[in-house]
């Protein structure tokens, strides 16, 4: 029972956290660190929870971040609306890209979603009428029924609200009987398979929720940006969310928040030092986690506390060498024979 | 008609660096199992390194065409020793998650020292005046990168097929145990390999400089088309490959006659048609299910 009082602890802690980011840091950094953190959690949903390394979800936070904005900019409707409106649309376009996605493992899983945001990409770049092209969709308002909410400060409270619900849907989902066979299907899928799950319908339904989140992320940059831009669907957010996720830890969930708050706050720091190629030191930091700090920085954290020491994802994916588990054959090494 | 065939002949001259740069990964992928997507950015230094040898030393594109690829393996095998060695054993995601933080790196760095803007690289005299080529003049730099890329892909299937380097290469790529056990030692393959398909990439690179805009975002572009082209011939075929990258070339300027609006987004729709049809590529094995 100990430990449960633990973590309701560790919950209210981060909640004070979160209500308390605004006064810790530059405002507007408070909110770009909510968002960006429910990206990179959608992520490590897939990555860390289902064992697929999606190298494209800059198309769905993109896609929603221009869906919000049109909704916003057309019918004048409260900013929650127009943010689940266009979650919606990102989920709604996962379904085909999951569907054929899925279809895949591995490395070619994330190949083929980077391919297919890159699609998403030219089609934006292409339908100038509707996304503004490279001039993007701009003005987006944030109304809420008349409140101001201009001052970033206040539009942070104003979204915090959909983000804390973007991150419980993705807490229920790892805690829920659904979450256990994705981590079934994560350490062996065809064992998973012989049990009779159909392996397929549940990546890809963990595929379309993942991406509804990260449309709910991206929906609520646009608003409190006031614009979306090509950059949203472009192939380096993606990256981004990918280096958020392995800085923090691969299939921690909290590793992600953390790794998103350190790389929004070192990009910020970056930019406002005046220092042209973050990609240098973002692409540095990269190499480095991976090759030295595989599990990052929650991963490791949590080796430190005994009672915290289960943590799937990163002892599999360190383990997994060619031959490493004799039960099981690594799909890996099935794949890399039969290429 | 002559439209139709010159339009023919565009497509099969971008389809040529399509080809260069899948071949390349996939003689690395079959190799170490290793998703490159730093070959982007090998492609990107070769242009570059074309252009500083050009405008700083005022070395010619022939020597270039020479020497750029042969320091690109150098610093192919350095990076594969220095880095993706150490990640030989785990996931190769680590090494896909590796090989994207060193392409960033090496994007931000040139992008650093040379701007955004692109550079401007005379194709050389020789080749500087068009060809007749019965229906339509064309271009003789054009003329003379089909061939050569041609050339470079036909050298290394007869490499990988017809040598007793490439007998060796294939066994470690397929049976690993079984070629050690014969006593061939595979671990010392691994490092040429990547380096070879390293100069690959840099070939191509040298090769787009004329034609192509040189600037460090170039390489980042194509390799996520590159990876579709992969998707579709099936990674690691050799064949595959080479026939993705010239058909994709192909289809896309066709498509850019008569369907402008979908050239960009045609190679994406038949990565989406082949994993609809057959998920391991049209020339790769099936993967087993899993």
């Amino acid at each position: 029972m100990r430990g449960h009082g633990m973590k309701r602890w560790g919950i209210l802690l981060g909640l004070v956290v979160a209500l308390a980011l605004p006064w810790l840091v530059y405002p507007p950094i408070a909110l770009d660190i909510a968002v960006w953190a429910l990206l990179a959690i959608s992520v490590d949903l897939l990555l860390g929870f289902t064992g697929l390394l999606s190298f494209g979800h800059a198309a769905f936070w993109g896609t929603a971040a221009y869906a919000t904005g049109l909704v916003a900019l057309h019918t004048g409707a409260p900013f929650p609306v127009a943010v689940i409106a266009g979650a919606v649309t990102a989920g709604l376009l996962a379904a085909p890209i999951g569907y054929l996605s899925v279809k895949r493992t591995g490395i070619y899983f994330a190949m083929v979603t980077l391919a297919f945001a890159q699609m998403v990409y030219f089609i934006a770049n292409q339908w100038r009428s509707l996304t503004g092209g490279e001039n993007g969709l701009q003005g987006i308002p944030r109304d809420l029924f008349g409140v101001d909410l201009s001052d970033p400060f206040y539009f942070y409270y104003a979204a915090l609200p959909l983000v804390l619900l973007g991150v419980f849907a993705a807490w229920r989902i790892v805690r829920s009987p659904f979450g256990r066979v994705l981590v079934a299907i994560r350490d062996n899928p065809a064992r998973a398979r012989a049990l009779g799950y159909p392996v397929e319908r549940y990546k890809l339904l963990v595929f379309v929720l993942s991406a509804t989140l990260a449309g709910l992320a991206g929906g609520l940059h646009a608003v409190g940006h006031g614009f979306a831009s090509m950059d949203d669907v472009h192939w380096t957010t993606s990256g981004q969310a990918v280096l958020m996720v392995v800085l923090g830890g691969i299939g921690t969930l909290w590793g992600s928040v953390i790794g998103a708050a350190l790389v929004v706050q070192l990009e910020d720091v970056l930019a406002t030092a005046g220092f042209d190629g973050t990609g240098i030191v973002t692409g540095a930091v990269f190499v480095l986690v991976v090759l030295l700090f595989r599990r990052g920085i929650w991963g490791t954290a949590a080796m430190w506390l005994p009672r915290a020491r289960r943590l799937p994802a990163l002892s599999r994916l360190a383990r997994r060498g060619p031959g490493a588990t004799p039960s099981a054959p690594a799909p890996e090494a099935l794949v890399k024979k039969g290429a | 008609m002559a439209n139709f065939v010159q339009q023919c002949f565009n497509g099969l001259v971008s389809g040529a660096f399509l080809a260069l740069l899948a071949l390349g990964l996939s003689v690395i992928f079959g190799m170490l199992g290793v998703v490159n997507f730093a070959h982007g950015a090998f492609y990107m230094l070769g242009a570059f390194g074309a252009y500083v040898l050009l405008t700083n030393a005022g070395v010619n594109f022939w020597l270039a065409l020479a020497a750029v690829p042969v320091a690109l393996a150098v610093f192919g095998c350095l990076l594969e020793r220095a880095f993706i060695h150490r990640l030989a054993a785990l996931d190769p995601l680590y090494n896909f998650l590796l090989t994207f933080g060193i392409a960033l790196v090496l994007q931000d760095l040139v992008k650093r020292e040379y701007g955004v803007t692109s550079r401007p690289y005379p194709p050389p005299a020789e080749l500087n005046h068009p060809i007749d080529l019965g229906l339509f003049n064309y271009p003789g730099y054009q003329v003379f990168v089909l061939a050569a890329s041609a050339a470079a892909c036909a050298a290394v299937w007869y490499l990988l097929t017809r040598t007793r380097v490439g007998v060796v290469v294939r066994a470690a790529t397929e049976r690993p145990e079984l070629t050690r056990a014969l006593g061939i030692n595979v671990g010392a393959w691994v490092t040429p390999v990547f380096g070879f398909g390293a100069g690959l990439a840099g070939l191509a690179g040298v090769l787009a400089a004329p034609m192509r805009a040189v600037n460090p975002l170039m390489g980042a572009d194509l390799i996520i088309t590159v990876f579709a082209v992969v998707v579709i011939g099936g990674l690691g075929s050799i064949v595959g490959s080479v026939v993705a990258g010239f058909g994709i070339g192909v289809a896309t300027a066709l498509c850019n006659l008569y369907v402008p609006a979908l050239s960009q987004t045609l190679v994406f729709v038949f990565m989406a048609a082949v994993l609809l049809w057959r998920p391991a590529g049209l020339f790769g094995r099936e993967e087993a299910r899993v």
